[in-house]
């Protein structure tokens, strides 16, 4: 009992019940199972912030432990939307045109149905012919694999053509920041079959759920969220425990000195982006249902900046920092920008949050780097006292590789 | 009808088409006036179809004030009293001035009421307008001469010929007689009546790439598509043609029966529901397109309903015709020989095209060079990532647009803006320098994240200063317009001025980096810091300098990129990842990279465009696609530092 993997890891166990008395505390208080404290929108915005907290701790994975600062991430997870989304607008569809097809003298053939639900989701860009990338947008099933399988394969060739020619550092950020962008400019073209710049919407209906209000889908797309997170975080922590986490966070502090040990360094790095990058498209495929709307605007690099931002704020190298500086920025953010923080009266000028959130974050994030490189997380080492490192002289002598100020507990 | 035709007929007659000469002498010695009463009806209410008639007889009187006359008569400026029938041109409102129309005096007033303006209709316009052109022609105006020029270029007729070849021999100013002259040719291929002047005149128009010669080339090759159970006998074919959409070809030609389809299936099933069943197939099951066809076959077999085509019916039926298309043109000398013309000008217009196509990958080179080039310098120097490039360039563009509110005039302005944006951007490297970068040297991808939130910052700054609306950065008006070669390649002023002020910004780092001791320090810092700094190099103010150096021309590019574009505060984020592109691309730390990938990248996209210039963004799509194949092949860049100036 004392060995097992909770014991060596006791953050995991703290975290993990930490999320679930949030879980608990949420469900009392929603409007469907608890006394209504909270609204549907805001237990939305909870399970939303929950897929965020998912995304994030990936991302720590692939950036804070492997040392990838990957700009791409936030498209695994728009991949993972659409794939779902596929479905969920497939789906409601036919239910709405079946229904408006039974009222005519002859029953429909399926060919009718079809081309209904055609004009009704393409008429928008002007077309009304299924594009081959729907061709199994009727089956729950396959549109699900496709979440796991569409992310997993585009990170595997990406980071396979990358790795093998040693593309390292700020150079692979940029690549990846340019796959995103190339993604998202192609989907923001009507004929890319997935509607343009319109996107897909209605996504918060489920079909064959229509008699369940939005309350009753909200919290249990909540519990969901909760349960992905919960199971994503222990999945992360085992893989970055152990032998083969030792390996990976070597990667990150001196990839040559790997390779020269007799690691194949490519496969580790591989392995992790896309096992990162699977995740990220479970976690998009939980997150746009709560959405409602998925658009090629979501996937713009921004996006997946925004993402190291939270990383960075919460910490990186800890998962649960991740977790903290996701929850942390995206609801600060949300709070400022939707107008709910209160003006600041200066007597020469009155400073609107609205307008002034961004100056604040981005000033926040490089004092965050230059002073807090450890984020928010590094707050918990004040609480529990690590012991020191045994670790002497610097981490490593190339660029980016840690520095033992830095390191030190 | 009959009256209006007989009336002209007698017109004709009176003018002399016929008529002894000395009738149509006496008519001559009427005033103008007089010859119109003859019959006034035929100008106050003309009709399309006699007005030709109606105009020539009129000219035929050779009376000075005719050119006068249809000029008012075509812009709805002649009116008739009511009273006797006269007719006047007016000038004035209230009690109108009338002016007599065969000496031009005022001749008394009238009272709206008592007038009736003549309206000519649009038809009627046209053909006045056309022989006004005759006029215009030998008119002793220069300008006169070439608007009538100028209209017969928009719409060349086969009336305008003859006084076209009559007026280029009086023409005395060279220019306009040369362009006459071309434009008789380009008539004359078009509407001529003599087949070997016609030849002659299409073979002059080969090696012409402008665009009304090519297009009376496809006027002349006009073809309308055809379909016939057999060949056309004594026309000019154009070719035969392979029908694709041939069913459906027939069908509109009403040569076959329109075929079957779902929805006329589902009409005709649900027009003869009888009960519960439709053909003997009951309703319910009626859900697949098998049940629908054995009811309708039903259907028809009882004659309620046009028999289902076979395939091979339509088949047969599309082999039994034959389709073509047809000029409109009769004579197939003159076809053969304006097609092999046009070929030779399209194979012109593809190499002006190419031209065009590279001057348009130059300029967008030559703008990705300014942008990128500050960022190359930086990344190649110090190692460091500059998110925040973009929006220098952005500072820059709003610099000029800042300096425009207090410099009115636009040339000043500009020259003012291009060394006070290199000193503002300067001025925020340098300080971003001091203040972020310096303690995070070593931690690139920190930097990185760092640059990023400055710029964020940044961005949002200028969103609550200068408010979100585009702001306009006005180039002076010597840069306006274009230079133009011809119909095919042109290019406006303001990307050749992007393009010298790239060539001058490659010149002067070029100098500074090579030439001067802080270039001779910059290299020595970029090849190998440590060993730069034990020889007395001071790196951490080389460091500083580069940075402000970079940034500098960072903001040099904002204003002339804010000189085409409008300056917003997503302006430098617009082209942050195409610099990053040009600066991977081209290879870092060189000057010479960032020209390479600049080119690479600048000649690229518009290739792409040019295979599907309706698609900007796949252009971009495609790009990117490559760049990231291109970095697999040459991780380093074009051009790629060697040996120890590489670092590693």
């Amino acid at each position: 009992m004392k060995n097992t993997f909770i014991m060596r890891n006791p953050s995991v166990m703290w975290f993990l019940l930490g999320l679930a008395l949030f879980t608990l505390a949420v469900t009392l208080l929603s409007e469907a199972t608890g006394n209504g404290y909270i609204s549907t929108s805001f237990v939305k915005t909870l399970g939303k912030t929950l897929c965020l907290c998912l995304i994030a701790v990936a991302m720590d994975v692939v950036w804070g432990y492997c040392g990838i600062l990957s700009l791409g991430h936030f498209a695994f997870f728009g991949i993972g939307g659409y794939a779902v989304g596929m479905w969920l607008m497939y789906a409601r569809t036919h239910s709405i045109v079946v229904t408006s097809l039974a009222g005519q003298p002859l029953p429909a053939t399926p060919q009718e149905i079809s081309d209904a639900i055609g004009t009704q989701i393409f008429g928008v860009v002007g077309s009304s012919d299924f594009p081959t990338i729907w061709a199994f947008a009727d089956s729950l099933t396959l549109q699900l694999l496709a979440v796991i399988i569409v992310p997993g394969l585009l990170a595997l060739v990406f980071g396979w053509l990358a790795f093998r020619s040693r593309v390292t550092g700020v150079y692979l950020s940029i690549l990846t920041q340019a796959m995103t962008l190339a993604l998202s400019l192609y989907l923001f073209q009507n004929d890319s079959g997935l509607r343009g710049n319109n996107g897909l919407s209605g996504l918060q209906n489920i079909p064959g759920l229509e008699h369940l209000g939005q309350d009753v889908i909200s919290i249990w797309f909540f519990w969901a969220s909760a349960l992905g997170l919960g199971l994503g975080y222990l999945l992360f922590a085992w893989v970055t425990s152990g032998q083969m986490g030792s390996a990976i966070r070597a990667i990150r502090d001196d990839e040559a000195r790997v390779r020269f040990l007799g690691y194949h360094v490519e496969s580790y790095k591989l392995f992790v982006f896309t096992l990162t990058a699977v995740i990220a498209g479970l976690a998009g495929a939980l997150y746009y249902p709560q959405a409602g709307i998925i658009n090629p605007a979501e996937i713009a690099p921004i996006a997946s900046i925004y993402l190291a931002v939270w990383v960075a704020i919460g910490g990186r190298g800890r998962l649960y920092g991740a977790v903290i500086g996701a929850a942390f920025v995206s609801l600060l953010s949300s709070w400022f920008t939707g107008g709910s923080a209160p003006d600041v009266n200066l007597g020469f000028y009155l400073i609107k949050w609205t307008d002034w959130w961004l100056v604040l974050l981005g000033m926040t994030f490089v004092c965050v780097t230059l002073f807090f490189p450890k984020g928010i997380g590094g707050l918990f080492d004040y609480l529990v006292r690590k012991p020191a490192a045994d670790r002497t002289g610097d981490f490593g002598p190339d660029a980016g590789s840690w520095r033992q100020k830095e390191g030190a507990p | 009808m009959l009256r209006t035709y007989i009336r002209v007929l007698l017109l004709a007659l009176l003018a002399g088409f016929s008529a002894p000469a000395l009738q149509a002498q006496s008519l001559q010695d009427l005033s103008l006036q007089d010859a119109l009463q003859i019959d006034a009806g035929a100008f106050a209410s003309p009709s399309r179809r006699t007005v030709g008639a109606t105009i020539t007889a009129l000219i035929e009187t050779g009376h000075a004030q005719v050119p006068l006359f249809l000029q008012h008569w075509q812009a709805k400026e002649l009116w008739q009293r009511d009273a006797d029938g006269l007719f006047f041109y007016v000038t004035g409102d209230g009690p109108y001035q009338l002016i007599d129309i065969v000496t031009g005096e005022p001749v008394g007033t009238a009272e709206k009421s008592e007038l009736s303006q003549i309206k000519p209709n649009a038809g009627v316009r046209r053909v006045i307008g056309a022989a006004l052109v005759r006029f215009l022609l030998l008119d002793p105006a220069l300008e006169s001469r070439i608007a009538a020029v100028e209209a017969i270029e928009r719409s060349p007729e086969a009336g305008h010929l003859e006084p076209l070849r009559a007026s280029i021999a009086a023409e005395q100013d060279a220019a306009l007689r040369a362009r006459k002259t071309r434009l008789e040719r380009i008539v004359t291929a078009r509407f001529g009546t003599d087949p070997v002047a016609r030849l002659n005149a299409i073979d002059d128009l080969a090696g012409d790439v402008s665009l009304d010669v090519r297009g009376v080339l496809s006027q002349i090759l006009d073809a309308d598509d055809g379909v016939a159970t057999s060949l056309p006998e004594g026309v000019n074919i154009a070719q035969i043609r392979n029908p694709e959409a041939g069913y459906e070809e027939l069908i509109e030609a009403g040569l076959a029966p329109a075929p079957v389809t779902r929805a006329t299936i589902r009409a005709a099933l649900e027009a003869n529901i009888t009960g519960e069943t439709v053909g003997g197939v009951p309703v319910a099951e009626l859900g697949t397109d098998e049940a629908r066809a054995t009811a309708y076959a039903a259907l028809a077999s009882q004659g309620l309903a046009p028999p289902q085509l076979t395939n091979a019916q339509r088949a047969a039926a599309v082999e039994a015709h034959v389709f073509y298309s047809l000029y409109s043109e009769p004579d197939a000398a003159i076809t053969d020989a304006a097609r092999a013309v046009r070929e030779a000008i399209e194979d012109r217009v593809g190499w002006f095209q190419l031209g065009d196509l590279t001057l348009d990958g130059l300029s967008l080179a030559s703008i990705y060079f300014l942008a990128a080039i500050g960022l190359a310098i930086t990344f190649g120097v110090m190692g460091v990532i500059n998110m925040a490039h973009g929006e220098f360039i952005m500072m820059g563009a709003y610099t000029g647009y800042v300096v425009q509110q207090y410099i009115p005039n636009y040339t000043v302005s500009i020259l003012v803006a291009l060394p006070l944006a290199f000193a503002v951007t300067f001025a925020a490297g340098v300080a971003m320098e001091r203040l972020v970068i310096r303690w995070l040297y070593h931690r690139p991808l920190e930097t990185l994240l760092a640059t990023f939130g400055i710029s964020i910052a940044l961005q949002q700054l200028a969103k609550n200063i200068f408010g979100t609306q585009a702001r306009p950065l006005t180039s002076p008006g010597w840069l306006d317009g274009a230079w133009v070669l011809n119909d095919v390649v042109s290019i406006s002023y303001i990307r050749i001025a992007i393009f010298v002020l790239a060539l001058i910004c490659l010149a002067f780092l070029l100098f500074v980096l090579n030439r001067t001791r802080l270039g001779l320090e910059v290299r020595a810092v970029t090849q190998n810091p440590g060993m730069a700094a034990s020889m007395g190099i001071n790196p951490d103010k080389i460091n500083m300098l580069t940075f402000g150096l970079g940034s500098g021309i960072a903001g040099i590019a904002g204003v002339a990129i804010g000189l085409y574009a409008k300056v917003t505060s997503e302006l430098g984020a617009d082209y942050i990842v195409q610099s990053f592109m040009t600066v991977v691309v081209g290879g870092v730390g060189n000057v010479w990279g960032a020209l390479a990938g600049a080119s690479l990248i600048g000649f690229l996209q518009k290739g792409i465009e040019w295979f599907n210039p309706s698609n900007t963004l796949a252009a971009q799509t495609y790009m990117i696609l490559f760049i990231i194949l291109f970095i697999q092949f040459r991780p380093k860049g074009i051009v790629a530092l060697k040996g120890r100036a590489a670092g590693d």
